[in-house]
Formats: C-alpha cells, structure tokens, sequence
C-alpha cells in the first residue's frame, strides 16, 4: 500500500537554512547539508530543497546542492532559479532526484514539456502559489512580481499537468507562516480534480494540521518548512504522534520511535513515565548494522 | 569494483553515495575497460525509455554489456529505467525496443479508470514471493521509495517481489544474475540500503566462484 508522505521544506538565504517569518524576517538555522542529514534520519520521506535567492540572483548553487544531497537517503526535490533544462539537467547531475518549478513561468509551460522528455514526467515538481483574491476564488500568485495573477489556481495546476508535470506542489500565500493550519479548502478542491500527485504547504502548526490535511481524499504528500526546524526528532515525533491519533497511513520504519511517550496538547512530547524509565534503564538498542 | 554505468540518464551520484556508505567501492563509468573490469554492474536511470536506449546506442554500450552480463553472467542491477531497459518492449512515449534480457513489456500503470494518480510516487512496501537468497534482511513491511508512471510486466517466474498500487506490480525481478527493482534503493534509506547490500553480498560470491573456476 502507497504511503502518504510528510515533506520537511528547507528554505536556503543566502547559503544558510533560515526560518521565515512572513516572507520579510528570517530566522537563521545552520548549514543546509546539516539540517537535510538530520531530516533523512529522522524518517522525512522526502526533502524539499528551496534556495530564495536563485531566481534573484540568476544563479544556482550547484555544489552546494551535491553537499547537500551526498549524505541524503530519500528523495530531494530541488527549487529555485530553474528556468531552463539545462539548469534542471545539472540539478539532477549535483544529486537532486526532482526539479521544482514555479509556476510564475508557467507563461512558458513549454518549459515544462521539454523537462518531462528529458529527464521523465516523474522529475519535474511544479510549484503553484495560491492567494485567495476579494471574491474567494483562489487565484496563482506570482512570488516574483509580489502580486495575484488573473489566472485561477486550477487553471494554471491543469495546464502544468497537461505540459507534463510528474506533480504539483500547492503553496497557500494566505496560510504560509500563519501558523493556522493547512488551507484545506484548497487542497480539497485541487486533489478532486487532478490526475497526478498533490502535496499541500502552508500554514501548519500542530500535528493535527498534519492529521487534517492527511485526510483530503488523493492528497499525496504533506509539506511544512518552520515546522521542523527548531525541534530535535521533529519529522519522528510528527510520524509518533499522527500514528498514536489518527489511521493514516504512513512510513515508520525509522530506526528511532516514539511509540512509548504521550503528548501534551501542543503536540510536544511528554515526559516518559517513571516506570517507563526505569526501564529504559537497563534496555540495551544495538545499533543496527545493515 | 561496482561500476556505475553512465550514459546520461539521472541522478547516478546519488547511487554511488549508497554504495559507498556500505563500505563498497564504485566508480560511475561508461569506458569499455571499467565495465569489462568490474565485479558488478549498476544500470541506474530516470527518464524517458526511448532516450535511455538512444544513449546506451550513441555510448556504444549495448554490445559491452551483452557481452558481460550475457555471455560472462556479471552480475547486474538495474534500478527504475535501468531494469525497464532489461525488457523486451516499451510503450513509453511511442514504441521501443529494449535490451530483451528479461522477455516481458513496459506499459503505462492502469489508473483504474482515474481512481489512482499517475505517476505511482512515495513509499509503499512490497510482499515477497522469493528472497532468492539475496535478501533476507527485507520484510513485507520493508518500504521503498518509487517514482514511475510505466512498469515492466513478466513472466512470473522472474518475479521476486510486488507492490499493491490498485494492480500488483514487479517491484523486483530476476532472471539468473540480472537483478532488477522499480524502486529507488539508494532513496529508500535503511531498506534500501539492506538491498544493495544482499547486491554487494552476491557480487562477492559470485566473483568468488568464478575466479575458483
């Protein structure tokens, strides 16, 4: 049976992983290749790579990406700055598995097309920036221009499906950095209509965003990028949690669980009980050799 | 010596990185010489069927590897693209011909009338029918990472191993030392890194006996 995926997001300024808050502030979290090792042990089922800068600055860092990908046992999705096959060629080349790419050049989805012959339908990720306009029609926004397009959100994921697209990955503007949980909504009215594969980003908080988004029929994959930094074991701490709460269906067959710990309503983990201390005690973990 | 064949389809590094996390040793090549000399071969790969085989063509590694893996019984795995290459046929963007190592065609995963999304991409878990000696240290509850809309359909006497996406499908085949999975193993972190290494165990036994001989 097909797992659902939990998708940790980390955001590159400036060569450095930061925590954004609102697009405008950042919160500095260390070296990228440090913070993907720590995701790919933790059970991340795949990590998305996104450096901000690339688009702006016209360049991608390449050596950084093979850094990064080196220690790196799941999938990396690469974005930023793609704006030719080429660019995506030499991303796959430096170790990324897919290329993302946003939909603000969507008025070139040829671009698209000539990715998936390629390098496969399969290796090309399009990211779709949705922003609910005044009458609550959730319209594609353009993350370069700061502004809404005319364009319906729908429309423009349809036409990347079309042009080849392996899979779309749906950002909420409105929710990214709210903290208040996944734009469900969204989600729903995007999985009911399309072929391929649908991960939802923006807004979560709590594990229970995770829990509710997980429950959006065809949803494929999850993403957050805040919320897993900051916190160690955060990707197995989410998949112990979701296990515990919910009947998702996800991958835990990471080395390290926390089947034997409750949670506090925040979703942080609680303390271990005494007795269950006590025995960790005398309790011996090998370390598994493969 | 695992040598990693390249021929310019997909992230090869990022098998090279698993093998050599194990403790192997791995050279990604696409010299005639590096591929005769090696214990074991990889035919890793993403990307389109018809390109793969134009490559393997322009690369002049067609007959290479026949020679090796047909004549000689290297050991080879083939991992995504690279075991779909092992079939007869490919309906993957028109009509191709494949290496016909393994007699069987490549054809697009059925959505059952748009229920399942297409490409078939995450994790999933395969059930064995046969470890082949190889693979022990996998489960039922093993999961892998795949990413593919077409699949190879066989005989089932090749058949190792399936996945559940609405129809069974090969997750691993084998037809004497022609190894191939669907699946990313060098992306599938602990289970995958368990399978390369039942690959490397059958490397070395292998060369082993033949150098006896």
């Amino acid at each position: 049976m097909l797992k659902k995926r939990i998708i940790p997001v980390v955001l590159i300024k400036n060569g450095i992983v930061v925590q954004s808050i609102g697009f405008n502030k950042y919160l500095p979290v260390g070296k990228p290749e440090i913070a993907v090792d720590f995701l790919n042990q933790w059970g991340a089922d795949e990590i998305s790579v996104v450096d901000m800068d690339a688009t702006r600055n016209g360049k991608i860092d390449f050596e950084a990406l093979t850094r990064i990908s080196q220690k790196c046992l799941v999938p990396i999705t690469y974005g930023g700055g793609i704006q030719n096959t080429e660019a995506m060629v030499r991303a796959v080349q430096a170790g990324a598995d897919k290329v993302m790419i946003n939909s603000a050049i969507l008025k070139e989805p040829k671009l698209i097309t000539e990715g998936a012959k390629l390098l496969g339908e399969q290796c090309i990720v399009v990211s779709v920036d949705a922003k609910k306009d005044s009458d609550g029609v959730y319209k594609a926004y353009d993350h370069l221009a700061r502004k809404v397009t005319a364009q319906k959100v729908l429309d423009t994921c349809l036409v990347a499906q079309e042009s080849g697209a392996g899979e779309i990955f749906l950002n909420s503007v409105d929710h990214d950095g709210s903290k208040k949980g996944f734009d469900l909504k969204l989600a729903e009215e995007i999985c009911s209509k399309l072929k391929i594969p649908i991960t939802i980003c923006g807004g979560a908080n709590h594990p229970d965003d995770f829990a509710a988004a997980l429950k959006i029929k065809n949803i494929s994959g999850v993403a957050a990028a805040n919320f897993f930094q900051y916190t160690e074991h955060s990707v197995t701490v989410l998949k112990s949690y979701l296990k515990k709460h919910t009947q998702a269906d996800l991958r835990l067959d990471s080395y390290c669980t926390y089947n034997d710990t409750d949670f506090l309503k925040d979703g942080r983990l609680a303390r271990k009980s005494d007795d269950r201390l006590k025995e960790l005690l005398f309790e011996y973990h090998k370390k598994e050799v493969i | 010596m695992i040598c990693i064949i390249d021929y310019g389809m997909g992230n090869v590094k990022s098998v090279q990185n698993a093998i050599l996390k194990l403790g192997g040793q791995a050279e990604i090549s696409s010299d005639a010489h590096k591929i005769n000399s090696a214990e074991g071969l990889i035919l890793p790969g993403v990307g389109a069927f018809g390109v793969a085989m134009d490559n393997l063509k322009s690369r002049s590694l067609i007959e290479v590897l026949k020679e090796q893996v047909l004549t000689q019984k290297k050991p080879i795995l083939g991992v995504c693209l690279g075991m779909q290459l092992f079939a007869t046929h490919s309906t993957e963007l028109g009509n191709h011909k494949g290496l016909d190592w393994i007699p069987g065609d490549v054809d697009l995963l059925d959505s059952n009338k748009g229920k399942l999304q297409i490409p078939h991409v995450g994790w999933n878990n395969v059930e064995f029918d046969s470890q082949a000696g190889l693979f022990e240290k996998l489960t039922s509850e093993s999961h892998f990472y795949f990413d593919h809309s077409f699949h190879f359909k066989t005989d089932k006497k090749y058949v190792l191993a399936t996945a559940k996406y609405g129809e069974d499908i090969n997750a691993i085949v084998k037809k004497e030392n022609i190894i191939g999975v669907q699946f990313h193993p060098e992306k599938s972190q602990g289970s995958g890194l368990k399978l390369l290494r039942g690959f490397l165990n059958y490397v070395e036994k292998e060369n082993h006996t033949r150098r006896s001989h």
